[in-house]
């Protein structure tokens, strides 16, 4: 979705401040915002791009307005009351009113060491890839309303495939319950100028990670 | 519902507030929800406590320092590194296990990488723990891809205007770890003091490894 989550490019949000000696946490509440997605997440209700669809979904000023843990959290409480996990009569109550769901499996502490490494995302093709090192290709102009992990500022842009990743989960349909519909996964490579204009730093060049279904041939 | 805080107490910019009154608000709301989420028989607060524990204490940085300054110390290790992350911090041993699709990137006197993620949050969390703040902040998701020049001068830092400025968006499972440049006079270093020049920055690419002169 064309989403303020999509910031690649924007002006006006100021400077990048760096904090000394920052904390792994500011608050308790945190870590344990952090914990309790993971722990969710581990129960299988939900995929990771369906939880970045519902950072997305947040609206805007809540977005901007909330710091990154805050947003975790409204996120993590609108995906349990949407699939009816929990009642927001519950979490105003601070209580359980009703008995759980069955959920496929649960997160115990002994295990906990071996959800620190990430899950793997590729899966078996479906078809041979399109496009090779050294193709140029052409993002699409698409616009779903939906989850779609092909930034605005690099649609409708020409570039050239610079390595072919494997064939991964397609964000685009898992996110919205249409299964992972295994795609290539490319990175393309850009210059700036094609990006942003002649104006550009001549030494800048930018790449995505592009799904086959985002590119056509140049 | 859900998000009921408008925030419109007069200053409703993109900054990432943290006033008091939010604070008391969020712990009472995560303090609820994990209440509901255990008594309902989904989660167990012991596994919260133990992923707590591990990104406070076991998971951060100084791994990803470590893979550094082991393939400044052996062409063998950097040449497999560069050629597949994962594979390679795994041989290392640090890791129980790794992650797919970890990606090595080379700074070198002609090219300087910088890595972001414009759409959320990416970020290597194996080998350099959780991102700061400032990495899912709005300033650099939105000014990494059309200014890096501008952002390292935010970080203290200036390369050279004919240095060619690479940056990677993570816009899939694909993650990225910048391998720094080695600072001269290092010659003859062990790994282990080695691994003291590799600060978080430098291997997001927005700051450089410290020379012996920072570090000592």
């Amino acid at each position: 979705m064309d989403g303020i989550h999509d910031m690649g490019g924007m002006h006006g949000f100021g400077k990048v401040e760096p904090e000394k000696d920052e904390p792994v946490f500011h608050a308790p509440w945190e870590g344990r915002t952090l914990a309790l997605n993971r722990a969710m997440g581990y129960t299988g209700v939900w995929t990771i791009d369906q939880t970045r669809a519902g950072i997305e979904a947040l609206p805007p000023q809540v977005y901007l307005s909330s710091s990154y843990y805050r947003k975790w959290e409204l996120r993590l409480e609108n995906m349990i009351v949407a699939l009816g996990l929990a009642g927001a009569d519950e979490l105003k109550a601070g209580h359980a009113l009703r008995p759980g769901k069955t959920l496929k499996r649960k997160l115990n502490a002994a295990d906990v060491a071996n959800t620190l490494s990430r899950g793997s995302f590729a899966r078996p093709a479906q078809t041979p890839a399109r496009f090779k090192p050294g193709d140029r290709v052409r993002t699409k102009n698409i616009h779903p309303a939906t989850h779609t992990r092909l930034p605005r500022y690099a649609r409708d842009k020409v570039g050239v495939v610079e390595a072919i990743r494997g064939s991964h989960v397609y964000p685009d349909t898992v996110a919205i319950g249409e299964g992972e519909n295994p795609q290539w996964l490319y990175t393309v490579l850009f210059d700036g100028r094609e990006l942003w204009g002649d104006a550009t730093d001549p030494t800048l060049k930018v790449s995505i990670e592009a799904f086959e279904p985002y590119l056509v041939a140049a | 519902m859900a998000h009921d805080h408008d925030h419109d107490h007069g200053h409703d910019y993109g900054h990432d507030h943290d006033h008091g009154s939010e604070l008391s608000e969020m712990q009472l709301r995560v303090r609820a929800l994990e209440t509901v989420l255990a008594e309902k028989g989904y989660i167990d607060p012991a596994a919260l406590d133990a992923i707590v524990e591990a990104y406070e204490t076991k998971v951060g940085p100084h791994t990803g320092a470590r893979v550094v300054a082991k393939a400044w110390s052996d062409p063998a290790f950097k040449r497999a590194l560069l050629e597949d992350g994962s594979k390679a911090v795994a041989s290392f041993g640090l890791l129980n296990r790794v992650g797919d699709h970890l990606i090595a990137v080379e700074n070198t006197p002609k090219q300087h990488n910088m890595i972001v993620c414009t759409l959320c949050s990416c970020y290597p969390w194996e080998v350099l723990g959780l991102p700061p703040v400032w990495y899912k902040s709005a300033p650099y998701r939105s000014r990494a891809v059309n200014d890096p020049r501008g952002v390292l001068a935010d970080f203290g830092v200036k390369l050279p205007s004919e240095t060619q400025i690479r940056v990677w968006d993570s816009t899939a499972e694909t993650r990225f770890i910048v391998l720094p440049m080695r600072p001269a006079g290092t010659e003859g270093w062990s790994e282990e003091k080695l691994a003291t020049l590799v600060t978080r920055d430098s291997m997001i690419g927005t700051g450089l490894a410290k020379n012996p002169k920072e570090a000592a």
